[in-house]
Formats: C-alpha cells, sequence, structure tokens
C-alpha cells in the first residue's frame, strides 16, 4: 500500500462570487482501521487563508505547524498578513527542500488575496503547483472528487450554494472512497464572514 | 583619549561604552564625498558628488549610484569596496526573498537585512567594520521610502538627509528648504541646490550622479544629458 493511503483522506476547494470553500473528510485511519472520526485537515493561516493537507496524517501535522511558525514570524516582521499566492510559493519551497526525503502530503491551499479576489492552488508533495479557477482536490478520494466536481461546479456561485455544491460533491465522492469520509468538515470563507460547519454523511 | 586603549579591538566595550572601532568607522564616512536623499510626495531622489582623482579617470566607469532591485536604488558616502561587497550581499538577499515568496521584497525588509549584515561585523572576530554609511531608496507597496543605514548597523528613516564630508551645512540647507508636499521634480532641483552648495569648484554633469524612483516604481540613474537638463533648469 502507498504511503499516501496509509491514513485516508480527501480534501477539496471551490472558488465562487467573492468567497471560497474548503472541506475534508473527517475519518483518520491506520491502514483499515478507522481510529479517529473527528480528525481536522484544513487549517486557518489567518482570517483569509487557509490550508487543506492530505496524505500521511503525521506530515500534515508538522507541515502545518512549520507553516504557522513561518506566517507568523512573517506577520511579525512584515507588519502584514500573508497573500495567498506568497504562502502558495513558500509552501512550494518548503516542499521542494526536502526533495529527497518528503513530505508525504498534498497541500490545498484557499484565500482571498488583493481586493478579496478568490485564490485555489493545489500541489504534490514536492512542491509542484497547480493553480485552478474554479477547485482543486487531493487525496485518496481525489480520482471520484474529480468527477463529482467537474459536474457539479458553476463559475460565480453564491456563498449558500456553494457550500451546498462542496458538500454534495465531498459526501459522494468518499461514499467510493473506503479510506476516506465519516462526515465531513467544510469551511466557507467571505470578505466578512467565516462559516464551519460539520456535515454528517454515512458513518463508514 | 583614555579609549585609545580599547580601540584595538573591535569586539570589547571601552569604559565609555562605546565600540571605538565604529566610532573611526563613522569618521571614514565622514571624511568620504557628501551624498544625500531627499523624499518627496511621489518619488525620492539620491546624489552623490563624483569627485574623480584626475583628470585622465574614465568617468563614465564609476557608477557610485546602484540598483538594488528594479524598484530600489542606493547611494553611499565612505569607501566604495566597502560599497561593492554590501550591494553585492543586498541583491542576493533580494533575491532570495524573491526566490522563496515570488514577491518582490520589501524596502523595508531589504534595509533590515542589509543593517543585520552590517552589525555582524561589529560582533564577529577577526572582521573590522564597513567604513560607509547607506542610503537606500525605494517605492513599494508603502510608497516612497528613505533609509540611512550606519556602519554600526543602526537605520535610520529619513524625509531627507546629508552623509559625509558636508553633512552639517547641507543638513542645515535641506532642513530649510524641505516641503511635506514636495514634488519630485523640485525635489531634484533641492537637492542639486544642495550638492552645490558645499562643492569644491564647479559642478557640471559629469561630477555628480542622481538617482530616482518616481510612482513607476522603476529606478533610474540619470545619465549625464538628463543631469545636464536639471542642471539648467537650477541655474
Amino acid at each position: 500500500m502507498s504511503i499516501f493511503e496509509y491514513n485516508g483522506s480527501a480534501v477539496v476547494a471551490m472558488v465562487g462570487k467573492n468567497c471560497f470553500a474548503i472541506a475534508s473528510d473527517r475519518r483518520l485511519g491506520v491502514q483499515l482501521q478507522t481510529v479517529a472520526t473527528d480528525f481536522q485537515r484544513a487549517f486557518k493561516i489567518h482570517d483569509k487563508l487557509y490550508i487543506g493537507l492530505s496524505g500521511l496524517a503525521t506530515d500534515a501535522q508538522t507541515l502545518y505547524q512549520r507553516l504557522v511558525f513561518r506566517h507568523k514570524l512573517y506577520q511579525l516582521r512584515e507588519e502584514r498578513d500573508m497573500k495567498p499566492q506568497t504562502f502558495a510559493s513558500l509552501v512550494s519551497a518548503l516542499l521542494y527542500e526536502k526533495r529527497f526525503g518528503p513530505y508525504f502530503c498534498q497541500p490545498v491551499i484557499a484565500g482571498l488575496g488583493d481586493n478579496d479576489e478568490p485564490f485555489i492552488c493545489t500541489m504534490d508533495c514536492l512542491g509542484a503547483k497547480e493553480l485552478a479557477k474554479d477547485f482543486v482536490v487531493s487525496g485518496t478520494a481525489s480520482e471520484s472528487l474529480y468527477g463529482a466536481c467537474e459536474s457539479m461546479y458553476k463559475p460565480g456561485m453564491e456563498p449558500e450554494e456553494l457550500f451546498e455544491t462542496i458538500s454534495q460533491a465531498l459526501l459522494a465522492s468518499v461514499d467510493r472512497d473506503c479510506l476516506s469520509g465519516w462526515g465531513g468538515y467544510v469551511l466557507l470563507v467571505t470578505p466578512t464572514e467565516v462559516q464551519e460547519r460539520v456535515l454528517k454523511g454515512r458513518m463508514d | 583619549m583614555g579609549d585609545s586603549q580599547y580601540s584595538f579591538s573591535l569586539t570589547t566595550f571601552s569604559p565609555s561604552g562605546k565600540l571605538v572601532q565604529i566610532e573611526h568607522a563613522l569618521t571614514a564616512v565622514g571624511s568620504g564625498q557628501t551624498s544625500l536623499g531627499i523624499k518627496a510626495a511621489n518619488g525620492v531622489v539620491i546624489a552623490t558628488e563624483k569627485k574623480l582623482p584626475s583628470i585622465l579617470v574614465d568617468e563614465t566607469s564609476v557608477q557610485k549610484i546602484q540598483t538594488l532591485t528594479p524598484n530600489i536604488g542606493v547611494v553611499y558616502s565612505g569607501m566604495g569596496p566597502d560599497f561593492r561587497v554590501l550591494v553585492r550581499k543586498s541583491r542576493k538577499q533580494a533575491q532570495q526573498y524573491y526566490r522563496l515568496y515570488k514577491e518582490t521584497i520589501p524596502v523595508t525588509q531589504l534595509v533590515r537585512e542589509t543593517a543585520a549584515v552590517m552589525q555582524e561585523f561589529t560582533q564577529s572576530g577577526g572582521v573590522r567594520p564597513f567604513g560607509v554609511s547607506l542610503l537606500i531608496a525605494g517605492y513599494d507597496d508603502n510608497g516612497p521610502q528613505l533609509y540611512q543605514v550606519d556602519p554600526s548597523g543602526s537605520y535610520f528613516s529619513w524625509k531627507a538627509s546629508a552623509m559625509g564630508k558636508n553633512v552639517s551645512n547641507a543638513k542645515t540647507f535641506l532642513e530649510k528648504r524641505y516641503t511635506e508636499d514636495m514634488e519630485l521634480d523640485d525635489a531634484i532641483h533641492t537637492a542639486i541646490l544642495t550638492l552645490k552648495e558645499g562643492y569644491e569648484g564647479q559642478i557640471s554633469a559629469n561630477n555628480i550622479e542622481i538617482g530616482i524612483i518616481r510612482s513607476d516604481r522603476e529606478f533610474k540613474v540619470l545619465s549625464p544629458s538628463e543631469i545636464k537638463d536639471f542642471l539648467e533648469e537650477v541655474e
């Protein structure tokens, strides 16, 4: 079994009208055994920047801690928050530093940049960035997620509709993947507020 | 002075609480050619005298004002070779920042890192402080900025400042002439007049250097013909 499939994960981010949503599943497994059903994979960096990390859970946690550390120092030195594009470049550089002994994670970065323009991107475990205008996916359920998002997504969705779409896409995809699921966790971010919601899906 | 017993080693404080080597470095700066900078409402200008030791020197080969990044320039007073080392290090730091963040380095960050380099050389063994003070001029998201960095590593943000031989006269002149809402072209004229004040001999387009940055964020060193135009406006 691949190291990326050891814990099981599903992360997706979508762009709406002046908003974005990032969602992840909640299962933490050790191969076939489910060990936790409330595992967090999407984290806040600052009010308008979130990162979801799929793949090996220990690397996801450590990488998140390193990124928060770097961002806090940046905030203190530069007296401002990092822009999403800048943060994505930082993550890419950090991952490539470990080119010959990588972090087994695939990050999904979502944020509101200048003028609250939504920004999403994903990268592989070595830091190859992939920008997208509509949605990005990663994790063991990524193939199903690609299919679900492609069919359900439309551009310029309002926050409520975006929430519905990303939730349906996530739940439908993790149902087809035995290693991810046990509900979902969705963050919907607009320039004025952040909504967090926990989804109940097939608990298996 | 009683400090002289403590002036041999940089890394030893004197009883009066000074690092005498840094004082000497500042003296080296103070005997260097005058340079100055003025921050206007829509840009920054930096200028320096370019007195060459002989008329046989090819003045086009000497460039005292250097670009650190496309939107940040620097001028110095003091020892030229030390300046070149600092320019090289600063340029590298700016590029490292870009490689990491894919964003051009803000002026304050570059100043901070350059100052940190200069400070390192006041606390390491076997090295001496840099014999230059720098005037760093840049334009970024926080608008036009002008910083002075000293051999000790301390840095200050200025609206207008001068360094080198004629510093006190030049600063008095600038204090009188500076206004908050100055436009860049006025600032260039003021800079030329300030240089003229302390200049021994006849000022011309070939023996001063001027660098400017406007709101287009492109630092450029003026060519002799451009300087000539400004000189004519001032006369």
